[in-house]
């Protein structure tokens, strides 16, 4: 049974939105406190550990509703109380405790004197909770502002280089024009069901027979493609390589694995929860968005010679991959895509932080071929950096083949065979660029009798970077156990068929 | 309330005036380099989506109002953060075209 939640009272509201509250509220003191105390590295230091505290403390709160299995005793709320958003929810809180990690040791080194930082990473993170918990599009707006603005500030944070500047000024252009479709998108669905919430939405379009009403469809087709921009789709994707580029490495390693994984819960909820009844359009438009995203991702990929770049062009990649289990427009999908996050997250997190520690003045000059003889100098990061690599390229034995192999049997089952095999053709595109990052660490000598001297990955940034390699490992030959309990985020998430089927 | 009552009538033509309004808006962004243009046809998209939610909110309910309320909310934290980001560059390149805005190349 669990814990039942009556939202309708003030008391039920508040448990309901717990996570929320504690982590806006521990946003508020942590604002407080580096407006007190902002002057040097110390104080900086002291605001990534409160953060560090009020992340954690709210993964607890997530992990507790999510075991005492709070749902809602009405089916018409605002806020969802479900599997689906204590697993996002829990993968967004792992993925920002990762980042401010890998932070507490990247900003000193870099001379990035701005403790704000943290609470910018706070706010974003509160607007990905919002994301996954919204069961109404005003609250998912809101959330993916909240989470906008806050990352448009982030990627500029570094005030002294042109590149982190010049990275924040597309991004923001970009997103807020993808705003501005995702918006329109949301007043035309409001148009043509008279409500933004999403189970009322589903109940208006099944009754009243609006699957294929035009406003409807014109709705989806502005809302797919304020979404494509957001987890930057082919050919919504300009923006990504350069953004990814210029920014601060660690908030790259953010936007590349929980932003985009926000946007997804988000889409994934309103395409599976609100528009299911439609979903032999958004099926259709949404299998060529990833078959696009997976061929121009993984084949641009191969062209990059910079590290960061490359990680950011394989980061569309997967954009596809994960568009592929949406298309199965499935619970089976849902849960693949659950899975498929969380060891996204680990892997991306991971393969970034590497990069942090290899690199200096923003990691933009890292070579694939800077990598050379990093196997016989420094021997744990390239052991590290192969697991993240091989899973990135879905190798058996690690997390991500798990990963890849749960998308494709979704794709098999929805019977989007095309895709199946574009999926698999991708992949092996893909080891084109992954392994060659591999070999260089091993098989070539180094350049130099002290390179990689300075790489090295000090404190917090050693933790993120060996707890992602293990848990890649043990989820790569042990998936049963994550595997139960991605199920158990999907469970539910599409309504079950009322509609009468007319075709 | 005369304006419910030709309800239809001004709906259709509210919504036109609407779509119009937002493919100006995108053909701006598209088409113009300066940044700060492009950020004003940003806003004239929000915008055109706000005409469209209060058009709709007349037969619709209330939800329409509160999302102009939302929208409004958001666009003023969206212009105080761009036109910062905006400032930021500025002082980097002593210019806010987007052409030259290219040390990233795509």
């Amino acid at each position: 049974m669990g814990m039942a939640i009556d939202v309708s009272v003030p008391g039920g509201m508040v448990l309901a939105l717990l996570p929320e509250l504690l982590l806006v509220g521990w946003m508020l003191v942590l604002l407080l406190a580096v407006a007190w105390r902002h002057k040097d590295e110390g104080d900086q230091q002291l605001a990534g550990q409160l953060a560090l505290v009020g992340l954690v403390s709210t993964l607890l709160v997530v992990l507790w509703m999510w075991l005492r299995d709070a749902h809602a005793e009405s089916l018409v709320g605002m806020i969802a109380l479900d599997g689906f958003r204590y697993a996002t929810s829990a993968i967004f809180l792992i993925g920002a405790i990762l980042v401010v990690m890998l932070s507490l040791g990247y900003l000193g080194r870099e001379s990035i004197l701005t403790p704000e930082y943290y609470v910018l990473v706070l706010l974003a993170t509160v607007g990905m909770l919002f994301m996954s918990s919204g069961a109404d599009l005003i609250v998912i707006f809101l959330g993916l502002e909240l989470m906008s603005v806050s990352i448009y500030v982030l990627a500029g944070i570094d005030r002294r280089s042109a590149f982190s500047a010049e990275a924040a000024v597309k991004y923001f252009l970009l997103g807020a024009f993808a705003s501005g479709f995702f918006l329109y998108g949301v007043a035309l669905l409001y148009g043509a069901t008279g409500t933004t919430n999403l189970t009322q939405m589903h109940l208006q379009i099944t009754s009243l027979g609006l699957e294929t009403n035009l406003m409807l469809l014109c709705g989806i087709g502005l809302l797919l493609i304020g979404f494509g921009f957001k987890v930057a789709a082919v050919p919504f994707h300009m923006w990504a390589p350069d953004v990814y580029d210029g920014a601060p490495t660690p908030i790259t390693a953010f936007m590349a694995a929980a932003v985009k994984a926000a946007a997804f819960a988000a889409l994934i909820r309103v395409l599976l929860h609100a528009l299911v009844a439609s979903d032999v359009v958004w099926t259709e438009i949404v299998f060529w968005l990833s078959a696009i995203t997976m061929i121009v991702g993984n084949l641009v990929a191969l062209a990059q010679t910079q590290l960061k770049r490359m990680l950011a062009y394989s980061s569309i990649g997967h954009a596809g991959y994960i568009l592929a289990a949406v298309a199965s427009g499935s619970e089976e999908g849902a849960k693949a895509f659950v899975f498929y996050v969380l060891v996204y997250t680990l892997m991306t997190l991971g393969a970034f932080g590497v990069l942090a520690a290899i690199g200096r003045r923003g990691e933009r000059d890292v070579r694939v071929d800077d990598l050379s003889g990093l196997g016989s100098r420094r021997p744990w990061m390239a052991l590290a950096m192969t697991v993240f690599m091989l899973s990135l390229l879905g190798f058996p034995g690690t997390a991500g083949f798990i990963g890849k192999w749960l998308v494709l049997s979704s794709v098999v089952q929805a019977d989007q065979v095309i895709l199946a095999v574009l999926l698999v053709l991708a992949s092996v595109v893909s080891a084109g660029y992954y392994l060659p990052v591999v070999m260089a660490m091993y098989m070539r000598p180094a350049a130099a009798e002290d390179s990689h001297s300075g790489a090295q990955l000090t404190g917090a940034a050693r933790w993120v970077v060996g707890v992602a390699a293990v848990l890649l490992l043990l989820l790569g030959v042990w998936p049963n156990r994550a595997m139960d309990v991605a199920a158990d985020g999907a469970e539910g998430l599409r309504p079950a068929p009322t509609r009468v089927f007319t075709d | 309330m005369p304006a419910v009552q030709q309800g239809p009538e001004l709906l259709g033509s509210a919504l036109a005036v609407s779509a119009i309004l937002f493919s100006l808006g995108v053909a701006g962004v598209l088409l113009r380099r300066n940044a700060i243009v492009v950020f004003m046809c940003i806003e004239l998209m929000l915008n055109a989506v706000n005409l469209s939610f209060i058009a709709l909110a007349q037969q619709l309910g209330r939800e329409g109002h509160v999302f102009v309320l939302f929208v409004m909310a958001v666009a003023a934290a969206e212009a105080a953060v761009g036109l910062a980001i905006i400032m930021a560059i500025y002082r980097h390149k002593q210019t806010v075209n987007l052409d030259k805005v290219n040390l990233l190349s795509g």
